[in-house]
């Protein structure tokens, strides 16, 4: 007869103790994703899982959609291609400027033997969803890195920048939106050319300037374009417009509230612009200067003491 | 006067993933940000945590939990974390909670959702320092009040008879 040895567990792992497991890894993937950001090949493998689970998953709307699509009335059609004829007009009038000033444009650039600007290569995107989490203001889309898409790239639709690309998978991409609380684009007033920052503000959609200067030039109705110092944006992107500025104690804190122009509810596609990611680093900061500069420091704050010690 | 206790039929390990399934794919819908949507996932996590300790465990749950992380674009263990112990608490309740009627147990099963949403909370405070507003907690109170609907269509396929008779009493 076999005898085998008593189990150490008689039913099995007690729930405590797998809980115990189990939590404390969870908070070690919350610290090492939030960290030091080493997850990201977990996340593409169940992404890519998922992938047709997603898919599969908004076919129902996507069928809802489309047959709603189909059933809307003769006049609503009909209103709409009045419309759209009408912004057809408006719009190729607009085009025939565009095309007279981008030709001065480069006639200029060329005159000032400056290097023109590259126009950078975008593609078409889908919305797929909003991201189902109160914290923060993403979306996902339906392009990936197969299609090109890096991390930071601008995204924007037919009005103004939406967001930037946060996250790609193979074939989605997370795309965080201006108005997200930890989102910042650098901005130029285009009436005068003042370069500055704006910030999400989270939940309301609308967006902050702070830090500005109190007799700083700004005015309700300003309208703000990318400015393109951060390599990331190209020049000239329309971001948003000032639409409240506060005044006294408020205005100390940054009182300055913009609407992004973008749709940023609104549309179902977007365009990503492919622009190249290759920022240069950031340089070191070089100690030796540094270093004189403390002693520099230390020399004035010396001569000061000294020159106290000689009022007395 | 005492309530009559059915004897109810093993439940199906198939059944189960297929629960786990659907409830994943309502999760995944493009809810957006509409106010109130409940968490299906931890729904049926908690009734099958109460009424089948044994299948449908803690691991099962942590890794449901990895799922929802990745697709709702959060932290990678939020979730996971959230889930885990809403999975632990269900456990130890669940020889009590069974006892009760379908509203009491709404009341435990919405005290196990509230704790879920504090601890998704206090993860993103201590990681990004943001909060929700109030209206975010709603979303338990919706699940909640889906618990005795859950029940009765979790439990359907275990209360059908082996062999149908219609002149049986039960």
């Amino acid at each position: 007869m076999e005898y085998n040895p008593p189990p150490l567990f008689r039913q099995g792992v007690p729930a405590f103790l797998k809980m115990a497991f189990f939590a404390s890894l969870s908070v070690a993937l919350l610290v090492a994703d939030s960290r030091w950001h080493v997850l990201q090949p977990v996340r593409q493998v169940l992404n890519a899982v998922m992938y047709p689970l997603q898919r599969a998953a908004l076919l129902p709307r996507d069928a809802a959609v489309s047959a709603a699509d189909y059933f809307s009335s003769l006049t609503t059609l009909q209103n709409e291609i009045k419309e759209l004829k009408q912004r057809q007009i408006e719009n190729s009038q607009v085009l025939q400027q565009t095309q007279a000033l981008a030709g001065e444009n480069a006639h200029l650039r060329k005159i000032l033997a400056t290097r023109e600007r590259l126009t950078a290569k975008s593609v078409v995107a889908e919305i797929l969803f909003d991201a189902r989490d109160v914290f923060t203001r993403k979306i996902v889309l339906n392009r990936g890195t197969q299609d090109g898409v890096l991390r930071g790239q601008p995204v924007i639709d037919e009005n103004g920048v939406v967001g930037q690309v946060t996250r790609v998978f193979a074939m989605t991409a997370e795309v965080t939106l201006l108005t997200d609380k930890n989102q910042a684009i650098p901005v130029q007033v285009v009436r005068n050319g003042l370069r500055t920052v704006v910030y999400g503000r989270g939940n309301s959609g609308l967006l902050d300037m702070r830090f500005l200067a109190a007799n700083a030039d700004i005015q309700v109705g300003d309208t703000l374009v990318t400015s393109g110092i951060d390599g990331v944006y190209p020049l000239g992107l329309s971001v948003a417009k000032v639409i409240k500025i506060d005044s006294g104690a408020a205005a100390a804190l940054g009182g300055i509230v913009c609407q992004p122009l973008a749709g940023m509810d609104r549309n179902r596609h977007l365009l990503i612009l492919l622009v190249d990611m290759n920022i240069q680093p950031r340089p070191a900061p070089d100690e030796t200067s540094e270093k004189q500069g403390r002693k520099r420091h230390r020399a004035a704050s010396a001569s000061v003491v000294s020159q106290q010690e000689g009022a007395k | 006067m005492s309530r009559p206790q059915y004897i109810l039929l093993p439940a199906n390990s198939i059944f189960i993933g297929m629960t786990l399934l659907v409830a994943f794919l309502l999760n995944v819908q493009a809810w957006g940000r509409t106010v109130g949507v409940p968490d299906f996932v931890a729904l049926a996590l908690i009734f099958w945590g109460i009424h089948q300790p044994r299948r449908a465990g803690i691991g099962l749950a942590f890794c449901m939990g990895l799922l929802m992380d990745v697709n709702d674009a959060t932290l990678f263990g939020e979730n996971a974390l959230a889930y885990t112990l809403l999975s632990y608490l269900a456990i130890t309740i669940h020889r009590r909670v069974l006892f009760f009627r379908l509203p009491q147990q709404s009341a435990h099963v919405l005290l196990l959702l509230l704790l879920t949403q504090g601890v998704q909370c206090l993860v993103q405070y201590v990681v990004n320092g943001r909060t929700p507003g109030w209206l975010f907690f709603l979303e338990s109170f919706v699940a909640a009040a889906l618990w005795p609907l859950v029940t009765w269509l979790l439990l359907a396929p275990q209360r059908r008879a082996v062999n149908k008779d219609e002149n049986r009493p039960i």
